[in-house]
């Protein structure tokens, strides 16, 4: 949590009275992005939103919308392929089928935290001996770190490491919900970090084709706050425009060095999501070049899970902005961050673990 | 040849009495140390005395802004201080790793010196233990204190009305050891606080202010520190979120981790509660201080069921947690 308006302790409250006097027409707000759905619960944003206008939160937290099926692919793999699995914290908590990746690590099984490729690939290079497994997981703001680690891999002629790809093309799962009847949304607030690779630009077409003005916020108070106020604007007069509200790290046509990794290492898949299942063209899987450091393709030919949800968690619904978190009849109940049923609230940018977190009083 | 720690100096023998005259006595000169008897008979000439151990496993054992050996004592000084008390005698017990280079020994006793000799405290008895390759160095160590008579400080002792200070910017530990831990490395570097703060309570209660509550944020951080309170005394704290001073580089690298800043361990302030008429004198108290420059007033015991809630910087009210579950890294 930043405080930018240190030096301007009056920027926040302006930026808030305007939005709060906003008397256009009733506006509903996706954020995209798991990083604002934590700065927006955290400042208490919501309970102050004037009548008509609201937030949802979308499906941009990396952990969440990855499905059950790879947690139970990664610990299949951790359990009968003798392999090191490095993978992300949070998604060491998530609930597979039957245990979580942090279970198999307390029963005897070999499974690190890591914070990044690079950390995986330099596991892989003090157990040289051994088969070190990536579990790849996220958006197009992680995807392009993990084109370089493999890139890296190749040059050094690494042949004890490989990458189990979860990634995620981020527009599609836009497209699908604003096509899905059950989800209503006016306008989306993008990602900061992910648009810093893919351009403010990359979001014209939805807003054209469904009409929804899309403006791209930073991740301080002020600059989400600004962005809303943005949004508001438009809606105001009724404008369908692209914006970009983070014109200090987003450009318009994004990082394209990072575009060209991912372009050289992966190739766009059909692919499965938590919450908006099967979606064309939404996932990334190595390219034939990098086949060598494709865990799927090396140890798991002829496995396939087709794993379901945790009975009773609505993280479907939730994922979709179908309902708030508050609204599952098991959150704060039976599902909370000590003891978590879906992945939503197990990742801290999870929307079902920011609400818990910083639920209002 | 680089000298190194092996089986022999933990076992009783001749390599055991070279490193404690060599190097223990070297550094911790003391009369009561150096009798070498397996005790210390020491005076303490108060009613009550305040009784504390922990012990320091941190891995790394060095990071930005410390090592183990600075911990292990302050810890304990801290532990102590946190009853009102005035440390005086520390117990030492090492347990090393074989292997271990007699320097980074060297290293880690001379931070515990000058730690000891900055609180005021003697460390007067202690133990060696060798132990395999692969974990370590580990450290324990005990403290006593002297009470002043009239001084009821704890948990339970907070008051609707009540203020709460924090004596310094908080996260910076947690996430000084995270990022050697882990090799990262954010924009500003972020040191431990690490700090002895006995002086600190001294000057509050030398200045005739006696704090209801005084707790370090250890492990939890001020998020779990501030629950525990509520819980044992029963009442509901309020605290700003304006008001906590965090430092630039712990804030950035809380937001890249998805960690809260509330929930990361400080070894080097504390979280006191005073009465609403001492609270600004207690402050002016603190901030003049060696490590209370960054003290701020955050909060006040309210009435109301046990738990700890937090104005939002725009003005809503929202629940703080303590943390659950291991901090381990996240995605973004
Ligand atoms: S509260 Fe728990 S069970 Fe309900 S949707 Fe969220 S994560 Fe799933």
């Amino acid at each position: 949590m930043s405080h930018p308006d240190r030096s301007d302790p009056g920027l926040l409250n302006k930026l808030l009275d305007k939005i709060r006097r906003y008397d256009g027409p009733p506006l509903t707000i996706m954020e995209v992005c798991g990083t604002h759905t934590v700065s927006i619960a955290r400042m208490g944003l919501s309970a102050l939103l004037p009548k008509g206008v609201s937030l949802l939160s979308g499906p941009g937290c990396p952990v969440c919308v990855t499905p059950v099926d790879i947690f139970d692919e990664a610990i299949y793999l951790a359990r009968e392929k003798d392999v090191i699995i490095a993978t992300y914290g949070d998604a060491m908590r998530v609930p597979g089928s039957e245990t979580s990746l942090l279970e198999v690590k307390a029963g005897g099984g070999e499974v690190y935290p890591v914070y990044s490729t690079t950390d995986a690939l330099d596991l892989s290079q003090k157990n040289k001996n051994r088969e070190v497994v990536f579990i790849g997981l996220g958006f197009e703001t992680t995807s392009p770190t993990v084109a370089h680690a493999l890139i890296t891999a190749k040059n050094l002629g690494v042949n004890n490491f490989s990458v189990l790809s979860a990634h995620k093309v981020l527009l599609p799962a836009m497209e699908a919900l604003l096509l899905d009847p059950e989800v209503k949304i006016d306008a989306f607030l993008c990602p900061g970090h992910a648009s810093m690779v893919l351009g403010w630009r990359c979001y014209e077409e939805l807003a054209e084709k469904y009409g929804t003005p899309s403006v791209v916020a930073g991740f301080e108070p002020h600059e989400i706050l600004l962005a809303i106020n943005m949004l508001l604007a438009q809606a105001k007069e009724g404008a369908v425009r692209v914006e970009n509200a983070y014109p200090k790290a987003v450009s318009e046509e994004g990082n394209t060095s990072a575009l060209n990794l991912l372009e050289r290492v992966f190739k766009k898949v059909d692919s499965k999501w938590r919450g908006l299942g099967m979606l064309p063209g939404s996932g990334y899987e190595l390219s034939d070049e990098f086949a060598d450091y494709d865990a799927r393709r090396r140890f798991l030919s002829g496995v396939k899970f087709d794993s379901s949800e945790p009975a009773g968690c609505s993280c479907a619904d939730v994922l979709r902005g179908v309902i708030a978190p508050a609204q599952c009849p098991l959150f704060a109940k039976r599902c909370t961050p000590k003891d978590p049923v879906g992945a939503c609230m197990v990742s801290s940018e999870g929307a079902c673990g920011a609400h818990y977190r910083y639920r209002e009083v | 040849m680089q000298k190194r720690i092996t089986t022999a100096h933990g076992g009783g023998g001749e390599e055991m009495r070279e490193l404690i005259s060599g190097l223990f006595f070297k550094y911790f000169s003391n009369p009561y140390l150096e009798k070498l008897n397996d005790f210390a008979k020491v005076d303490i000439s108060s009613r009550r005395i305040a009784l504390s151990t922990d012990s320091f496993v941190v891995e790394p054992w060095s990071f930005p802004g410390g090592n183990i050996g600075d911990l292990a004592v302050c810890g304990t000084v801290n532990d102590i201080s946190m009853s009102g008390a005035t440390p005086l005698y520390l117990t030492c017990g090492f347990i090393l790793p074989e292997g271990m280079p007699l320097e980074d020994l060297e290293e880690i006793v001379s931070a515990m010196a000058r730690r000891a000799s900055e609180a005021g405290v003697l460390i007067v008895t202690g133990d060696t233990k060798v132990v395999g390759r692969g974990a370590g160095p580990f450290i324990n160590t005990a403290g006593v204190g002297a009470v002043p008579d009239g001084i009821d400080i704890g948990g339970e002792m907070a008051k609707v009305g009540d203020e709460v200070i924090v004596t310094g910017a908080v996260g910076s530990h947690g996430i000084a050891v995270l990022s050697k831990r882990e090799g990262l490395s954010f924009s500003t570097e972020v040191l431990s606080d690490c700090a002895p703060l006995n002086k600190m309570v001294a000057a509050l209660i030398e200045n005739g202010i006696i704090p209801k509550v005084l707790r370090d944020p250890t492990r939890g951080g001020v998020a779990g520190a501030l629950n525990e309170i509520s819980v044992q005394s029963g009442v509901e704290i309020e605290i700003e979120d304006e008001a906590i001073p965090i430092e630039q580089g712990v804030r950035s690298a809380c937001d890249m981790l998805g960690y809260d800043p509330l929930h990361i361990a400080n070894e080097g302030c504390m979280l006191v509660v005073v009465s609403q008429k001492d609270a600004q004198r207690a402050l002016e108290l603190i901030q003049s201080c060696k490590y209370g420059e960054g003290a701020a007033r955050i909060g006040r015991i309210a009435e109301g069921a046990p738990r700890v809630t937090a104005k939002t910087l725009l003005g809503t009210k929202r629940l703080v947690d303590p943390p659950s579950g291991e901090l381990l890294p996240r995605i973004c």
